[in-house]
């Protein structure tokens, strides 16, 4: 007993020299995009306005989870980043605040719809199509034709060679099984996906695993979004991106106030700044190739073009509700997911 | 801590905790102050008007139920004069202690950040009005010296032999074991009833406790898929088994084969308990992927076609057994040298032959060691998460299904805490089986008594199969170590394999500028983090681990085994659970820690408690009570004894524990991805998002960093705490080894 106190008094001691500090004026973001693109801009911020920003980066289903539990006592004050599905049940569950900035003029109509579909709780910052990418050395030498169309991935000779995520535990997945459902319609869309099953060697967890997997030649196609394929071209993997001749759903990377923040005021100051073209310009310089909601904002050469991809018309009120949602991952898990491969 | 009887004035005792409890009362802010738990700025912001101890708060008239407490406080001066033997003084400081306590808890709970937490209080208080924040650091004092004034009563009124320490300690223990383990838990399973609309259903919770996604039984019948359940609990058995043989193959090798490079073999059996999460999945993916180093060799050199075999199943058997055989030799070792020679001297006096004295003497008296290597190998297997993230494959286990059950695309913190509930049950069983297994007998081989023998060596046959078990599995260490070395050197792994220091430079950059050293790698700032919780957070999971061994071994007392069971029961859970759980109960008033160093400190000393305390309970059940009570016959108390006699005997046991605890600082993953805060980054969580982003050069270079330090500081703790010497054994024989560790699972008393 004496030793545990005294040891751990001793310790006290030794840990009191970092901790006084003067506060400045600070924020606290989270951020669930990747580090680089989080780094870049928590530095750009504080560049900026002199405001210190404590970032914390984790994937927006572990953001959600956490501002969800910290409900009662907000630790956080800002969310930027991430896929729309869990700020738009943010604010379905009034965890985020209700904001209008100034910058709306300058972004695409995209992303004001993100906003209006919350109640303006939330709003886009970037956005993403869905597709695929394959490893090419791998395709030629199990001599399989190019794949250039949802179609092509349901063919019998790709037997084994495609890897997507579980819809159950990734929101990548999840737009993909929404996607075919709003292309193809629910019977239609279900036809796919259980033809598809049939090609699957893993259903990953995590929604950006499958060309990663590709990248390491552990799988030829895997279904993601297209710019987390063409990161991994950046990055010197043999990826080829291809978008669906069919056409596509998309994400909207969004932003929320959390509500009850602690710096509110800070948090505004940021929302408005992560909404300009010199902020949003800069994401390539980390290789992040979504397309930024600023329409003046410029991109890489390699960041795909949304205007040339043929987009469907995305209902994410209504395939982003948790009781849409819910019933269509049900229905996956029974008629889809127990089947035979 | 004496029990020596006073003449007048108050039991010494009871001065110390009313001087603490007043202290907290009266001096220092009740109330947790915002820069942190060893921030001092409070002390130049105003106080004592600001950052108010409780009892200026209650002279201004703040906060008026702060104002018992201090009068309760004041309560033992009422015992002036009286003897310890008098009833009245148990009683009385019973009594105080409990009501003191109680009312914390109950104004903490009562009353939080909107004022009444309770509907039944504002009915019948009406609106508050005020409010109150997290406890701080007189809420701390005045809560311990309840608890030990609560104590000392107990003790005084005869209970465990009216031992003020032991009886302090237990208190002690239950009372952080309820708050840091309990309280969270509980918070979290009331989740499992909860339905999506808020409301509590019993007929929802059973219809997804026995859903065929756990439970079914399809493999066997030719179908696709079994339950998540079966899965997890088929793996973890086999885990266990077979780490149990390899570290038992290992512990023998080294004790009784005359076998020379111990030190080495230990070494390299450290490694994989301190390599991080993902790493060892990783390199295995690396070599024996679709496209893996080996697996291309192979179908080149026969023309067999690259499958895809290693995902799954067989993947995830080769990484846990590569992963947790080291902690099953660390606890056989020590249960494998401490069985003493003299038992199987008289078997051999006695004509039995090598073979014989192993099976019917060796064998049964290491059963403590195999059961605890069983039950540590199963619950490992049962909570990893890193493995089954990366080679699962389309094997889902239950470890990952919680996690993806609260950040999936479903965010059902339901289902999570059911899966919970799935895995808790399998741990508990496996539990009570092992202790059922061991009975009631004896293993106790160290005594006293002269202890001269050396231990028989091992009959031939057994020695060959041992060295080739063995060799094959040193073989294969190496071989995925070297690939991991090699892999933080290669530009890109698997496309550009030009040789680069790139990835060091760019997580452990240093460079100079007008203030001294500038630490301009990306790596630095979650390093120090870890190295700085991983620091403080060793030693006191150490003490309280083998405080509590020590009373579950040496002391008995009404409820012991609920108090076992209660210590235990952190092990046995996963960190996903844990640090959900922990973020849900310490968020808000009256403990109020996410976002600090403290809550990281706190969820590891809890984690990784168990192990101190097995680890202890495996050494003390081997060490002769009568060495106690020749010391208590000589008039030592039982501090002096524990401290004099008990602690030097404890030496590997503590080393364990402490090395365990820095290790597990180091490399946990699933409890600190959710606790884990902007200015308290871990290196796991950092190199999780590394490999998130495909930078596995960084990764692995990382990686390979915290193994050097992480086997710098294990070293050097060994080299500090020392080593205990048993009769000859420690000199001759085994000039080559030193007693790392032994944790390890016994059947308690």
């Amino acid at each position: 007993m004496k030793t545990a106190l005294l040891r751990s008094a001793a310790l006290a001691a030794l840990m009191m020299a970092g901790g006084a500090s003067a506060q400045a004026e600070s924020l606290t973001l989270y951020c669930s995009a990747d580090e680089a693109w989080c780094q870049q801009i928590k530095t750009g911020f504080e560049e900026k306005t002199g405001i210190t920003v404590d970032m914390t980066r984790k994937s927006s289903g572990e953001t959600y989870a956490q501002v969800r539990a910290e409900a009662s006592n907000p630790k956080g004050d800002v969310w930027w980043g991430g896929t729309g599905d869990p700020h738009l049940q943010a604010a379905e569950e009034n965890l985020t605040e209700e904001y209008v900035s100034p910058m709306r003029g300058e972004l695409h109509d995209w992303a004001i719809k993100q906003a209006e579909a919350a109640g303006n709780k939330t709003i886009g910052v970037y956005s993403g199509a869905l597709g695929f990418g394959y490893n090419k050395d791998l395709l030629a030498k199990n001599g399989l034709p190019e794949p250039k169309c949802w179609a092509d991935l349901t063919k019998p000779e790709f037997k084994g060679q495609i890897q997507i995520a579980n819809p159950n535990s990734s929101g990548t997945a999840y737009t993909t099984l929404a996607t075919m459902v709003q292309l193809m319609g629910e019977d239609k869309g279900f036809d796919y996906m259980k033809a598809l099953h049939k090609n699957v060697n893993q259903y990953t967890k995590s929604g950006s695993a499958p060309i990663k997997a590709a990248g390491l030649g552990e799988t030829t196609v895997g279904i993601v979004f297209m710019h987390d394929a063409v990161a991994q071209t950046a990055a010197g993997f043999p990826i080829v991106t291809v978008a669906p001749c069919e056409g596509t759903g998309y994400e909207i990377g969004s932003m929320s106030l959390i509500k009850g923040a602690r710096n509110a005021e800070a948090a505004k100051k940021f929302y408005d700044w992560a909404l300009t073209a010199e902020m949003q310009g800069k994401a390539k310089d980390v290789k992040s190739f979504q397309l930024p909601s600023n329409k003046a904002a410029t991109v890489s050469e390699l960041t795909p073009d949304l205007s040339t991809i043929k987009l469907i018309d995305y209902d994410f009120k209504k395939y982003g509700s948790s009781e849409e949602r819910k019933r269509l991952l049900g229905k996956w898990d029974t008629e889809v997911s127990s089947l035979p491969q | 801590m004496r029990s020596r009887e006073q003449s007048g004035g108050l039991h010494p005792t009871v001065i110390l905790w009313m001087a603490v409890g007043m202290l907290g009362f009266a001096v220092l802010p009740w109330y947790g102050v915002e820069d942190g738990f060893f921030g001092l700025s409070w002390l130049f912001e105003g106080y004592p008007l600001e950052f108010a101890p409780a009892l200026v708060l209650s002279l201004k008239g703040e906060k008026l139920w702060l104002a018992p407490l201090g009068l309760l406080m004041a309560a033992p001066l009422l015992l002036w004069g009286r003897q310890k033997s008098d009833p009245l003084f148990g009683k009385l400081l019973v009594a105080i202690g409990a009501a003191g306590f109680a009312w914390m808890l109950f104004q903490g709970f009562a009353i939080g950040l909107r004022g009444w937490q309770f509907g039944w209080l504002q009915g019948l208080f009406g609106e508050l009005g005020d409010r109150q924040f997290g406890m701080g650091y007189g809420a701390l004092l005045v809560g311990l010296a309840f608890l030990f004034l609560f104590s000392v009563g107990l003790a005084a009124r005869g209970a465990v032999g009216g031992d003020v320490f032991v009886v302090s300690t237990i208190a002690f223990v239950v009372a952080a074991v309820g708050l840091f383990i309990f309280m969270p838990i509980l918070q979290m399973l009331a989740n499992a009833l909860v339905t999506e609309d808020g409301s509590y259903s019993v007929t929802t919770f059973l219809g997804k406790l026995f859903s065929a996604r756990l439970w079914s039984l399809d493999c066997l019948a030719g179908g696709s898929r079994c339950g998540v359940a079966w899965n997890s609990l088929f793996l973890a058995v086999l885990v266990g088994v077979l780490t149990t043989v390899l570290g038992l193959v290992f512990a023998l090798m080294v004790t009784r084969t005359g076998f020379r490079y111990g030190k080495l073999l230990r070494a390299l059996t450290v490694l994989p308990i301190i390599t991080p999460p993902f790493v060892i999945g990783l390199a295995i993916i690396l070599l024996f992927g679709l496209s893996g180093a080996v697996t291309q060799t192979f179908s080149e050199l026969f023309g067999i076609q690259p499958t895809r075999w290693i995902y799954g199943l067989p993947g995830l058997l080769i990484a846990q057994l590569l992963a947790f055989t080291p902690i099953a030799f660390l606890v056989l070792i020590g249960v494998v040298e401490g069985v003493s020679p003299s038992m199987e001297e008289a078997a051999q006096t006695l004509r039995a032959n090598r073979w014989q004295t192993f099976w019917t003497v060796s064998l049964p008296l290491m059963r403590p060691g195999l059961a605890n290597a069983f039950l540590l190998g199963f619950i490992e297997s049962m909570a990893d998460f890193g493995n089954p993230l990366v080679l699962g494959g389309n094997f889902d286990v239950l470890s990952t299904e919680i996690f993806f059950a609260i950040v999936g695309a479903q965010n059902d913190e339901a289902q999570a805490a059911i899966l919970a509930l799935v895995l808790l049950a399998f741990t508990l069983l496996a539990f009570y089986a092992q202790r059922f297994w061991l009975g009631k007998k004896s293993y106790t081989t160290m005594s006293g008594k002269g202890d001269a023998g050396m231990h028989p060596q091992l009959p031939t046959g057994l020695k060959r199969a041992v060295y080739g078990v063995a060799g094959f599995w040193v073989a294969f260490t190496i071989f995925i170590y070297a690939t991991i070395f090699y892999g933080s050197f290669v530009k890109l792994w698997g496309v550009d394999h030009s040789l680069t220091f790139a990835h060091y430079v760019k997580a452990f950059a240093v460079g100079w500028n007008e203030f001294g050293i500038h630490w301009k790698g990306s790596a630095w700032s979650s390093f120090w983090t870890t190295l700085q919780i991983a620091l403080i957070s060793s030693p006191l999971t150490a003490a309280i681990g083998l405080l509590t061994a020590y009373l579950l071994v040496r002391q008995n007392f009404a409820g012991k085994n609920a108090f076992e069971f209660g210590t235990m029961l952190s092990f046995a859970i996963p960190g996903t659970v844990i640090g959900v759980s922990y973020v849900i109960a310490f968020n808000v008033p009256p403990i109020e820690l996410t976002g600090t160093g403290i809550i990281l400190v706190l969820s590891f000393i809890f984690r990784n408690m168990p192990v101190g305390v097995r680890a202890g309970v495996a050494s003390m059940s081997q060490i002769d009570k009568s060495l106690d009570e020749s010391s208590l016959t000589l008039g030592a108390n039982s501090w002096q004894t524990f401290h004099r006699v008990v602690l030097p005997l404890l030496r590997p046991a503590i080393v364990a524990a402490l090395v365990y605890s820095f290790v597990r600082a180091m490399t946990a993953i699933s409890a600190i991805i959710f606790l884990v805060s902007a200015r308290y980054d871990m290196s796991t969580s950092y190199i999780v998002g590394r490999v998130e982003n495909n930078e596995y050069g960084i990764a692995i270079a990382y990686s390979a960093v915290l193994i050097g330090v992480m086997l710098a500081v294990v070293g050097l703790m060994q080299l500090v705490v020392g080593r205990r010497n048993i009769g000859r054994r420690g000199h001759e024989l085994s000039q080559s080894r030193t007693n790392v560790s032994q944790p390890a699972f016994s059947g308690g008393s």
